[in-house]
């Protein structure tokens, strides 16, 4: 029997957190405009946050609550996936590198990954220290 | 940036979160196997080329306003996600799998360049 791949109400929770995320990263984005030569605040600030929250909901989700089928769509795969951005780190590294300034090149993708990591790494030990509230 | 266009940004941005989920499953489901092993995130790996080559192709192509705004942050960048390329490599470590976890950081970064390079290319030849 051929079931349907995909649940429309998972679907739904993923568009929901999609709208939340994609207005929070580009509302900050547009709040802070850079040039070229100046350090990306907002992918920073944002790729950072949401690397954090993911890991405190993916793990929260997986290793301390029951499952549930909305809440990760929603919040993982809809907020966090759409606050953060993968396709616009590279267009400013690549942006950088054209106009010559290698060196905030190197540190800005240098700092993105050593801090985005540690942010998921954060995220993650902080919800397995935490006790479950309910 | 009008009211109308901040409208467009969120409903774009859930419509391309959905794409971004498809594309990933899709992928990881029929390619979970290959030289590096089935725990390999492909599907984020995919998804983020394809919508580094994608931003490229729109920055290239000079777009601009709330026309780029909506396409290119609402959209591709909802599309792409950082917490997951991150997320997938922690757990690779937390797994013992640190070559899973270095080659997923090094592909998707210079990959990435690369096809956010050659996005633009195409986009300025448009």
């Amino acid at each position: 029997m051929r079931q349907r791949r995909f649940d429309r109400r998972e679907l739904a929770a993923i568009y929901a957190g999609g709208v939340v995320g994609a207005l929070g990263r580009v509302g900050l984005a547009e709040a802070l405009p850079h040039g070229v030569g100046a350090w990306p605040w907002a992918t920073f600030a944002v790729n950072m946050v949401g690397a954090a929250l993911l890991g405190w909901f993916v793990t929260r989700l997986g290793e301390r609550l029951p499952p549930s089928t909305y809440r990760r769509p929603f919040l993982a795969t809809g907020i966090c996936g759409a606050l953060t951005t993968f396709s616009t780190l590279q267009l400013e590294l690549f942006k950088m590198l054209e106009a010559g300034y290698v060196p905030l090149a190197v540190g800005y993708a240098a700092a993105t990954i050593a801090c985005g990591f540690a942010c998921v790494h954060v995220g993650t030990v902080a919800t397995r220290r935490a006790r479950v509230l309910r | 940036m009008t009211a109308a266009a901040w409208v467009a940004v969120g409903a774009l941005g859930g419509v391309m979160a959905i794409a971004r989920f498809v594309v990933d499953t899709t992928v990881a489901t029929r390619l979970g196997a290959g030289r590096l092993g089935e725990d390999f995130p492909i599907g984020t790996l995919v998804v983020n080329l394809s919508g580094a080559v994608l931003l490229g192709v729109l920055a290239g192509a000079a777009l601009s306003g709330s026309v780029y705004t909506i396409v290119a942050g609402g959209g591709v960048g909802t599309y792409t996600t950082f917490s997951t390329w991150m997320l997938e490599s922690h757990r690779a470590g937390e797994d013992g799998e640190a070559r899973v976890l270095w080659a997923n950081i090094a592909l998707s970064l210079v990959a990435g360049l690369a096809a956010v390079a050659l996005g633009h290319w195409l986009g300025g030849a448009l």
